[in-house]
């Protein structure tokens, strides 16, 4: 091959080119590898995963209040909603929520709600029966949540979210 | 900026080292010989104290690493062991905090310097950005290093900022149970933020490396804004002429922090710090240390998270932008009767937004905070690109020389 054809069409992989290649990329593949278990280590570790579930005793809660219990770390509030708690969540219309939920959704018992009590927006505990709404009131950044947790007013993006959690007795339930 | 080496080595010794490492002419042609403008002003001091703060940080830090535990449990506890027990533990702490509130008021006159005078203009745009990277990695250590006591401040602070990350579409929450280690602020977080908090520093010093060699490769700015013509007759060398001022200034800065130490110690940190970290109770006003004001200000002054991140994270990195927003040719404002009025009113804005940030969110001074967030991204986005095109500027001097005899550089 003279060097007049090379410029002319390129030239053919070589058997060279191909090993070349092959080799940049094991070696590419090997070194991410490595990488993965340093970056990896940081998330949650197995004892941190394995606290992932809490069991909470409703009986002990009377209408009208609210309990905080701790699930991975955070607080859980659990509140025992009376009912012109329930009327007002649920006659609330989606159209001026700004993350449009419906209360029923968002709880398996209207007169028990159950979220996660951190706030949205940076992660603030919010304060209960607080607000415009005698839901919860953020004092970080000035979020307004209702009484189903669902953001009304403020800088938060979402509603508080309600965590997985199953009725495993007529008064008890396992968060997580 | 500098030609051939003016070092020869006296001894024996410095002649067998210099020819295998010549690291004595390195170290004489950088901080001896090295030419400094003869116009410097006292606002050319802050390098050195920058360069004193970093030293004095490292080892207050690593002695007070000594003493500390990076454990939920016992990290409280360990601080107020030092405070109570250690010997010289309460002035040690002190120096440390106050040091990193010393160490941000010097960078942050030094930032302002270079805006003032042009600092970052060509040739110098590296230097700048260098800079601008060791702004950011500064704000990181101070934050991690805010932490560590595990104060009701410490864990609210740490929350706040790890959930910014969460404002990241699709991502956001697996990056901040990444940072964290865990659902929430707990062990996890304290333990890799202590590692990290030691960490950083050196890598700070390595980036300073960096700054200083861009520094020394371009030569330092001065007052006129003029670059250098005649190296014989326009500059003086760094040793004794910049060491004794810069010992001046740095003998004036630790009057400041010494007070600030020995007589006020707490009059910069909040209250709340000095509250166990409870991740069941937000206090009722979360606020930063002073340094982070302004920022916090523009985060809170937009009523959207993701945008209200990004605007915090871009008012920091737009300053990287400025030698290319910036669309004058003259360097410094000595000469540009425009831009001299804007700059005081971009430092008094910088300043209201720090106030601004220290109040609660609401009513008047939210307002307040939006409309200075938006002149804060007007100045870089708009005035100083417009400022440069319609400008005309005083007449500039054709040497240093020239400047110092006409007698407008100021010699402060």
């Amino acid at each position: 091959m003279t060097s007049k054809d090379t410029a002319a069409k390129p030239a053919e992989p070589s058997r060279r080119d191909i090993l070349y290649i092959a080799t940049g990329a094991a070696a590419a593949g090997a070194a991410a590898g490595m990488v993965w278990p340093l970056i990896a280590q940081m998330n949650p570790d197995a004892s941190i995963l394995a606290l992932a579930s809490t069991e909470v005793d409703l009986s002990s809660v009377p209408e009208g209040q609210i309990v905080t219990v701790k699930w991975r770390g955070k607080p859980v509030f659990v509140r025992h909603r009376t009912p012109a708690e329930i009327k007002a969540a649920e006659d609330t219309p989606l159209s001026v929520l700004p993350d449009p939920e419906a209360d029923s959704k968002r709880v398996q018992k209207p007169e028990w709600l159950v979220i996660i009590g951190v706030c949205t927006h940076l992660g603030c505990i919010p304060t209960g029966k607080e607000g415009e709404y005698n839901g919860w009131f953020c004092p970080c950044h000035g979020s307004v949540y209702d009484l189903s947790g669902r953001i009304r007013s403020g800088p938060a993006p979402t509603n508080l979210e309600v965590p997985p959690y199953a009725f495993i007795a007529e008064s008890k339930i396992k968060i997580g | 900026m500098e030609g051939h080496s003016q070092y020869t080595p006296k001894s024996g010794f410095a002649r067998w080292l210099e020819r295998r490492l010549p690291i004595l002419s390195f170290m004489h042609d950088s901080f001896v010989s090295y030419p400094t403008p003869k116009n410097l002003n006292y606002m050319w001091v802050f390098g050195a104290i920058l360069s004193f703060m970093l030293v004095a940080q490292i080892v207050t830090g690593v002695v007070l690493a000594m003493h500390y535990t990076p454990e939920t449990t016992l990290a409280f506890d360990s601080v107020e062991k030092i405070m109570r027990d250690v010997n010289w533990g309460t002035i040690l702490r002190y120096a440390h905090a106050n040091g990193a509130s010393m160490f941000f008021l010097a960078v942050y006159l030094h930032i302002f310097r270079g805006m003032y005078y042009g600092s970052y203009k060509d040739p110098r745009e590296v230097l700048w950005i260098l800079g601008v990277v060791i702004f950011m990695l500064m704000m990181a250590t101070g934050f991690l290093g805010y932490v560590l006591p595990w104060g009701q401040m410490s864990f609210w602070a740490a929350t706040v900022i790890t959930n910014l990350f969460s404002a990241i579409p699709v991502v956001g929450t697996a990056i901040t149970t990444w940072l964290l280690g865990g659902y929430s602020v707990d062990n996890p977080t304290l333990n890799r933020f202590y590692a990290l908090h030691y960490l950083v520093p050196f890598i700070i010093v390595a980036i300073v490396a960096l700054h200083v060699w861009a520094l020394h490769v371009t030569g330092q700015n001065n007052p006129s804004g003029v670059e250098v013509k005649d190296v014989k007759k326009e500059t003086v060398p760094f040793t004794p002429y910049a060491t004794m001022k810069d010992a001046v200034g740095i003998a004036a800065f630790l009057v400041v922090y010494a007070w600030l130490t020995f007589f006020v110690p707490n009059y910069l940190g909040h209250p709340d710090n000095y509250i166990e970290a409870n991740p069941l109770v937000t206090p009722p006003h979360i606020v930063p240390e002073w340094y982070f004001l302004p920022f916090y200000a523009i985060l809170r002054a937009i009523p959207n998270k993701l945008l209200g991140v990004t605007a915090l994270f871009a008012s920091i990195l737009i300053t990287a932008a400025l030698p290319w927003l910036d669309t004058s040719k003259v360097k410094s404002a000595v000469y540009r009767p425009l831009f001299r009025k804007e700059f005081w009113i971009f430092v008094a804005v910088c300043i209201g937004l720090g106030y601004l940030g220290a109040q609660p969110a609401e009513g008047a001074y939210l307002w307040f905070a939006r409309v200075l967030s938006a002149y804060y991204f007007l100045h870089f986005l708009v005035i100083l690109p417009v400022i440069g095109k319609v400008e005309k500027p005083e007449p500039v001097p054709e040497s240093i020389d020239a400047s110092i005899l006409r007698g407008e550089t100021s010699h402060v």
